[in-house]
């Protein structure tokens, strides 16, 4: 892949927590401008962490990363600021949605241009943009951000980051506590945001059946390590991946002694 | 018998036999108030940003009109020494965040508890230091203050009225309109509120943590100004105002932490309570009920109502 064609690549990064607890060993990936690339894994193998390390939040919980580089836009940011990135154009929706609950729908909208300067006309009419792809959210435009529904939240978190002008979102588990039907919605305006405005999306998901279906590429987390990646086509018929993550055994129904047995024998190898 | 009638009929009867000595009383107890109210507010500002308790708002006080008497006294004309005072508030702001803030970012909340009492005897050292520790008088009339006062015949007596209390009145309801259109009409503002409800999403969306709290204790600094030439016209200018500036601490516990309109109400209803039963009770006691009734009230509120008046709405989502 040539330099121009990637937006963001992690380069071998480490992560240690409060000078200790190593979480991240050596994770390496890479995404294609204008994709969706999505981290896979179970709970704890490190996809937060992941996001976190590339936005700079991760300072904040007193994470660091000690070893490797983060370029986005060619140029390395693994020790910028929250704010610096959200102004070069990377911006993350936060695991658990994170609205402020005692602004009204609209007003969060609003903090997520609080790096423009381009100007209120400006940030006016990209807000009837926001709307026009959550249009639910023009209808709770004026109520609190904390009484509206899980869903509004997820589309209000989202169309919050989208108040920036990213050229790429990182995004947390946006299926997290949300009824089929809406993250089957919510990953769909996620394509169309990524085909029609051309943001970039790395995106972290526990339900690896939805993520695959809409993400170009992944990365399979587990304990801190990439221990598979390839198109998301391949991945959802590799053998392994449908095992371990999409609950399809190949070969109809197992006892659960040969379950464990072909775990304890199986070795990623990549 | 003579206890309970002392006690619930004797003040109500002197009460409504003396009504223009009763509005004179209440007046005093609502100037009073605005001034608790003020206070408060200063700590509310900060509270709500960094969720810090701020021991030093009380000495940031006495700071602020040392620091502009003392210029004035070193020969600097009263208009410029006011503005160089809030130069003094905002360079001050930027310091702590700097200095105290910063370095103690994720922190358990004691830990930055414990900083601002250590701020607070920085300040207190360095102002009698820097101005001595002697009490000065307020440059009231320099700073265009009014003085004297206007009679007012009600209920058939004379109320008095100072110029400076009406003054007081007044500027301290601009402060509260302006902070409040700050806050909800702009984008700064719109911010300190984002960052008061999550800080990390605020960080999220690329809200400069360091930039709002320098802007809130700037804030929390005018508030201050404002309140310490308030008060320093109306008695002195000395240390004794830090101790006053505690009884913010039972206006918050009344009014809720988190929130400005209960900062200002519980301000007034702690004015106008003490003041009346200073008046019309204090006598059963042996006086000097002003400086401790405040707090019995706060007292009562922690046992039924913990959050206060208005303290922040819990969102559930059931």
């Amino acid at each position: 892949m040539s330099e121009s064609e990637k937006i963001l690549s992690v380069n071998n990064i480490e992560v240690i927590y409060d000078h200790v607890i190593l979480v991240l060993r050596g994770i390496s990936l890479e995404v294609p401008r204008g994709k969706i690339v999505a981290i896979l894994g179970a709970n704890g193998a490190g996809k937060t962490t992941t996001l976190k390390a590339i936005s700079n939040l991760l300072r904040a919980e007193r994470g660091d990363v000690t070893k490797g580089n983060i370029v986005f836009e060619d140029e390395e940011i693994q020790d910028s600021t929250p704010s610096a990135l959200v102004r070069k154009g990377c911006i993350q929706v936060m695991e658990g949605r994170h609205c402020f609950e005692h602004l009204t729908v609209e007003e969060n909208l609003m903090t997520g241009a609080y790096t423009r300067r381009d100007g209120s006309s400006k940030i006016k009419e990209h807000l009837e943009l926001v709307y026009d792809y959550f249009p639910r959210l023009r209808e709770r435009r004026s109520s609190l951000a904390g009484y509206t529904s899980g869903g509004e939240q997820q589309m209000c978190a989202i169309g919050r980051a989208l108040m920036s002008r990213p050229k790429m979102i990182l995004l947390d588990e946006p299926s997290m506590g949300l009824a089929p039907q809406l993250v089957e919605e919510i990953f769909g305006i996620v394509k169309q945001l990524n085909e029609n405005e051309g943001v970039s999306f790395l995106l972290a998901e526990q339900n690896t059946n939805i993520a695959l279906r809409f993400a170009n590429y992944g990365y399979i987390l587990e304990s801190g390590r990439v221990v598979m990646d390839g198109e998301a086509g391949m991945l959802s018929e590799n053998e392994d991946v449908k095992e371990f993550y999409l609950g399809v055994g190949g070969e109809g129904r197992r006892s659960f002694r040969d379950v464990k047995h072909y775990k304890r024998r199986k070795r990623w190898l990549t | 018998m003579e206890l309970l009638h002392s006690i619930f009929i004797g003040p109500f009867a002197d009460m409504f036999s003396d009504l223009s000595f009763l509005i004179q009383v209440l007046w005093e107890g609502f100037v009073q108030g605005t001034l608790y109210a003020l206070i408060a507010l200063g700590f509310v500002l900060i509270f709500k940003a960094s969720g810090v308790f701020n021991f030093a708002q009380g000495i940031m006080v006495v700071f602020a009109v040392l620091a502009l008497v003392g210029l004035y006294e070193a020969g600097v004309p009263a208009w410029l020494a006011l503005i160089l005072t809030i130069g003094i508030m905002g360079l001050l702001a930027i310091g702590i965040e700097r200095v105290v803030l910063r370095p103690l970012v994720n922190q358990h909340d004691a830990i930055l508890l414990m900083a601002t009492i250590g701020l607070a005897r920085f300040l207190s050292g360095a102002g009698q230091f820097i101005f001595g520790g002697e009490n000065k008088a307020m440059i009231t009339e320099e700073l265009g203050l009014p003085t004297g006062s206007s009679e007012a015949e009600i209920f058939g007596g004379v109320v008095f009225f100072e110029h400076l209390d009406i003054a007081a009145v007044i500027i301290a309801g601009l402060l509260v309109a302006a902070l409040a259109v700050f806050f909800s009409k702009t984008r700064i503002g719109r911010a300190l509120r984002a960052v008061a409800d999550d800080h990390q999403a605020a960080l999220s969306v690329g809200i400069s943590l360091n930039q709002i709290w320098a802007i809130v204790w700037f804030a929390a600094g005018i508030v201050a100004l404002v309140t310490g030439i308030m008060w320093g016209a109306r008695s002195d200018v000395s240390f004794a105002l830090e101790i006053i500036a505690l009884k913010a601490l039972a206006v918050l516990i009344i009014g809720g932490f988190t929130s400005i309109p209960g900062a200002i109400i519980a301000g007034i209803i702690v004015g106008l309570v003490e003041k009346l039963f200073e008046i019309y009770w204090g006598s059963l006691l042996g006086g000097g009920v002003e400086a401790w009734f405040a707090y019995i009230v706060a007292l009562i509120f922690l046992l039924f109502r913990p959050q206060g008046l208005f303290g922040e709405k819990i969102i559930e989502r059931v």
